[in-house]
């Protein structure tokens, strides 16, 4: 975050060539003055004078060839003051990678696409912004951009986005400059707050002038930035107010008056309660979706080992199958990446679904009965199946794209944002909750499973076929454990391991919430969530993760049967 | 009569086959291959154990080396710590191999340095450590610290005006001895405790909002703020995807890792990356011949050319031209006579540069800072002017400032220049 910048800092000189060298914060004062110097060497040995506006446009451009990344941002910085109607579309090209030097005759051209791999490359003209035939990558270098250059060019385009019709544009222009205000941009915003409509964008410009508003000669106009200021949230107001009451080591003061000093002081303590606030309501948004994530992990197995008592320990290799298949649906339809997604959540429930009830009908029917020969067989499947993707897909992660609509935030104010993959997950794993608790007491499925869990002997004896609901049942958890793969692929990486760092967690969350009790691996993954997040800032990731382990271990010696026992007959003959 | 006919058949038989075996066994000279073909970390080292066999094949090729073919021998550690000590010991006294290049992650190594010191063998270690050892068994062709973290850091000071710092890392040896030397260099530079903050998370941790909100919130004190990464493998992608979903971008805080390569990118979306940083002593994108024909090479050999090259690769090719030029000039596999001759040999890089064998055992290497492009390639925004040799031990720890490690001059990994004794890993 650059600081917003003082406005009445001397200049350097050279002001012609202009804001560049304040726009790289500071600290390389002796360079940017050799710069300048070689360019004021430089501009009176060309016939820059006699050039008509196309040739100095070509000219400067024609500098950035050879450039080092500072001197880049010089050029970007004086071709931006140049009133040449191309300056924008450049400049949008070269933050987009989009700028090329033609080896064969050194001429400078924008991209119509910047994707090296594309066997030729559309050419537009600099200048007339004309098409300029086709040209073959291995004859077009990049001007390439670092982070500091994009930056800078940012800014530069921001300007030009002041005026655009789309108020979101607008916002982000203004946000864009008030990372680095100088007189020319806040002159624009002075001429532009005058005409804006969209309130949003309004304030944000008027914060702007506010922040510029306190290097202001008279200590009144400064009380007022303040308190237009007192109600803003972001950190860059509060940096900005609390550098006029703190005091600079050899203790004077960057503010003289003290009545300022102390309305920047309280306005900085109104900004940090709330700050302190919502930062609260984010560590508990964050346990929430961790939590959401352990439960959609683990409710698949609350059925196969909950309900059925199978310990399967092939479900994470399940979940890794269902993560699979989203890379496969996003190979198959690369066009509709967005559309991938909606369509992987029933492929993954088919794949792990039908992978569940062969492993059922081929393995697991033999030994029920035998928790630890279902434990070691299932293992045994487990590395059978990591290897299987290993050989087919290779060891390396495939990498899962994550749709527009899912990547981004959720601005809910100037301090709380919310992640939207997070949020679509929390609700996501409430949905999959409800419609298996449907699945379980509405449907004739559901019935069975029920029956046949609570008494086989008995269900057999009302002719339900008790090896049919078996597989079923098995299937129904094993699908829901692929549908929670699909979740997880848009979270971490998709690889051969991916189901071994999750089935741990995934029996912690039914041992605690209680064996065969949907509401309690439902309660038990989002307690666990928020506590290891109300942990983590106060013990770090690694001690969290021990304190809930540990907490959870005391817990299961009071209460073996977790958070939600069973009751009545069928825990009794279970046990 | 047809009896003894058979007889006679299967006699001659027997000594055809007797010869041949003799012949073969003095006709090769045996590499030893020791990286993990399964378990966590085979998705970077099947990569290593292919380009050692290229480099075989290569060699042998142009005749072999002292008139005798190379013949690999590639064994599977399977990840698997102690199982690389068990392995290496097969290697040494069973196959009796003349060299072996392998292992990947600091406590393979150590698994396997008590092996390769008794019997006094020969490892190439292509992967960058956190140094803090220099064996007599060991050639450590990846980065020393200062090949890697050091340069990044002055980068990031110098040429982004960085000054507040993120220290990011997986729970182990390597982050944590390198966050150690950063610390310790960052405070001589003039950093002030609270603008340091160091945390560590659990391997393969994949929960990271609560650590990037963390960061965002280190970031916005005012300073411009970087983040070195020290995060290890798998950790990675949720860490730089949650960075992106956070709207946390390159602009605003760099992210500069020392353990994302091509290969790591090559199985990511890697959109939220673009703009971060890597500090390596090569890159793919290296515009010098050399490393075209190498890629050129290494499409043809793995028959598929999407495939990337990296830093560990580089450091193979390194280590295996090296050894070939000292067996060469010392006339002799002998594991003694071999490292004789190997310190001060100089062969090619990959950047176009020279890589020399010092008498630490380290090599001399540049350094360069890439960011990451949107084709999960990396843009060189940086290099060192000299190239950079290797440092043993650190000169930023208080422990290890006062050690030098020579096996021409003091033969020993371990000297303390105060007390002037030489202490663990020299057997003489």
């Amino acid at each position: 975050m650059t600081p917003v910048r003082l406005l009445d800092r001397p200049r350097p000189d050279g002001r012609a060539l202009g804001r560049g060298a304040g726009t790289t914060a500071g600290g390389r004062g002796g360079r940017w003055q050799l710069v300048l110097l070689l360019f004021a060497a430089l501009l009176p040995a060309r016939p820059g004078l006699a050039q008509s506006p196309d040739q100095q446009f070509l000219a400067a451009l024609g500098e950035l060839r050879e450039a080092s990344f500072p001197d880049k941002a010089a050029i970007v910085d004086r071709l931006s003051r140049d009133n040449h109607p191309s300056v924008r579309p450049v400049l949008t090209a070269f933050l987009e990678d989009r700028l090329y030097t033609r080896l064969s005759d050194q001429k400078i051209f924008l991209a119509k696409s910047g994707d090296d791999t594309l066997t030729s490359l559309e050419l537009i003209d600099p200048v007339t912004l004309q098409d300029a035939g086709a040209g073959a990558p291995n004859d077009l270098t990049k001007i390439s951009t670092n982070n500091g250059l994009r930056r800078v060019l940012r800014t530069a385009i921001a300007r030009f986005a002041l005026s655009s019709p789309d108020s979101s544009v607008r916002l982000d222009a203004v946000k864009e400059m008030m990372r680095a205000i100088d007189e020319p941009s806040l002159a624009l915003l002075r001429e532009r707050i005058g005409v804006e409509t969209d309130p949003a964008v309004k304030a944000e410009i008027e914060t702007g002038l506010a922040l510029a508003a306190l290097d202001g000669g008279d200590p009144q106009s400064r009380l007022e930035a303040i308190a237009a200021l007192a109600h803003r949230r972001r950190a860059e107001v509060r940096n900005r107010l609390a550098v006029l009451f703190e005091p600079s080591p050899d203790g004077s003061f960057a503010e003289s008056d003290p009545a300022v000093r102390s309305a920047a002081a309280a306005a900085v303590r109104t900004i940090d309660q709330a700050r302190a606030f919502y930062s609260g309501v984010e560590t508990l948004f964050f346990g929430l979706s961790l939590g959401s994530v352990l439960v959609l992990v683990a409710i698949g197995l609350a059925i196969t080992f909950g309900v059925m008592g199978v310990i399967n320990m092939a479900h994470g290799e399940l979940m890794m199958l269902g993560a699979y298949t989203t890379y496969v649906v996003q190979l198959a339809m690369p066009k509709h990446i967005e559309a991938s997604i909606l369509v992987a959540i029933p492929a993954a429930f088919l794949v792990a679904g039908v992978a569940g009830v062969i492993l059922e009908r081929t393995i697991i029917r033999f030994l029920y009965g035998r928790p630890l020969e279902t434990l070691l067989a299932t293992f045994g499947v487990s590395l059978m199946l990591q290897q299987l993707v290993r050989s087919v897909f290779s060891a390396n992660n495939r990498s899962v794209e994550t749709p527009a609509w899912m990547s981004g935030t959720l601005q809910v104010n100037e301090v709380l944002s919310i992640t939207f993959n997070r949020l679509y997950i929390v609700v996501f794993t409430v949905m999959v909750f409800v419609i298996l608790q449907l699945v379980l007491k509405r449907t004739r499925l559901g019935l069975d499973i029920r029956a046949v869990s609570q008494n086989r002997a008995m269900a057999r004896a009302m002719g339900i076929r008790s090896e049919w609901v078996d597989a079923m049942t098995f299937g129904l958890g094993s699908g829901i454990a692929g549908v929670a793969g699909v979740a997880l692929s848009q979270l971490t990486n998709v690889g051969p391991n991916l189901g071994q760092a999750y089935i741990i967690d995934s029996f912690m969350v039914v041992v605690f919430g209680g064996v065969g009790n949907l509401w309690g691996t439902l309660i038990g993954g989002m307690s666990m969530g928020v506590v290891n997040k109300l942990l983590e800032p106060y013990a770090g990731a690694v001690l969290a993760k021990i304190l809930v382990l540990v907490a959870l271990i005391l817990f299961i010696q009071r209460r073996p049967r977790g958070l939600f026992p069973q009751t009545g007959r069928a825990a009794e003959s279970a046990s | 009569m047809k009896l003894k006919q058979g007889l006679g058949a299967a006699a001659l038989l027997a000594a055809a086959w007797a010869a041949s075996t003799v012949l073969s066994a003095q006709a090769t000279i045996k590499v030893g291959v020791l990286h993990s073909l399964s378990g966590t970390m085979a998705i970077s080292e099947t990569t290593l154990k292919d380009t050692v066999l290229m480099l075989i094949e290569e060699q042998n090729k142009k005749g072999g080396l002292l008139g005798k073919k190379l013949e690999a021998v590639v064994v599977d550690p399977a990840s698997d710590w102690p199982l690389f000590a068990e392995k290496a010991r097969g290697l040494l006294e069973k196959d009796k191999v003349a060299v072996t290049f392998g292992c990947w992650t600091s406590v393979s190594r150590k698994s396997v340095l008590p092996v390769f010191e008794k019997d006094n063998g020969l490892l190439f270690y292509p992967v960058q450590y956190e140094g803090e050892e220099s064996s007599k068994n060991v050639i450590y062709t990846g980065a020393a610290p200062n090949q890697q973290a050091i340069p990044a850091v002055d980068y990031l000071m110098k040429e982004v005006a960085v000054k507040r710092w993120v220290l990011e890392g997986t729970d182990y040896v390597y982050p944590r001895t390198t966050n150690k030397i950063l610390e310790a260099y960052l405070k001589s530079k003039g950093v002030a405790d609270a603008d340091i903050s160091i945390n560590y998370t659990p391997f393969g941790h994949s929960d990271w909002q609560t650590r990037v909100a963390a960061i965002k919130r280190f970031g916005a004190a005012g300073k411009k703020t970087a983040v070195v990464s020290t995060i290890n493998g798998d950790a990675n992608v949720p860490f730089y995807k949650e960075l992106g979903n956070q709207k946390v971008s390159a602009e605003d805080i760099p992210v500069v890792a020392f353990s994302v390569g091509e290969e790591e990118l090559s199985g990511v979306d890697t959109k939220p990356l673009v703009g971060h940083l890597a500090a390596w002593n090569y890159f793919m994108s290296d515009k010098a011949p050399v490393n075209k024909t190498f890629i050129d090479k290494w499409h043809a050999y793995i028959k598929n050319p999407k495939r990337t090259t990296n830093d560990p690769m580089e450091a193979h090719y390194i280590g295996f031209n090296l050894w070939v030029k000292a067996v060469e000039k010392a006339g002799t596999t002998d594991v003694d006579k071999v490292l004789a001759a190997i310190v001060g040999l100089e062969v090619p890089n990959l950047t176009g540069g020279m890589a020399k064998m010092l008498p630490n055992h380290h090599i001399t290497k540049p350094v360069f800072i890439g960011e990451v492009r949107a084709d999960g390639q990396f843009n060189t925004v940086w290099k060192t002017a000299a190239l950079v040799p290797g440092d043993a031990w650190s000169d930023f720890l208080p422990g290890s400032k006062d050690i030098d490690a020579n096996w021409v001059t003091l033969k020993c990994g371990n000297y303390n220049t105060k007390t002037k004794t030489c202490s663990g890993q020299n057997y003489k």
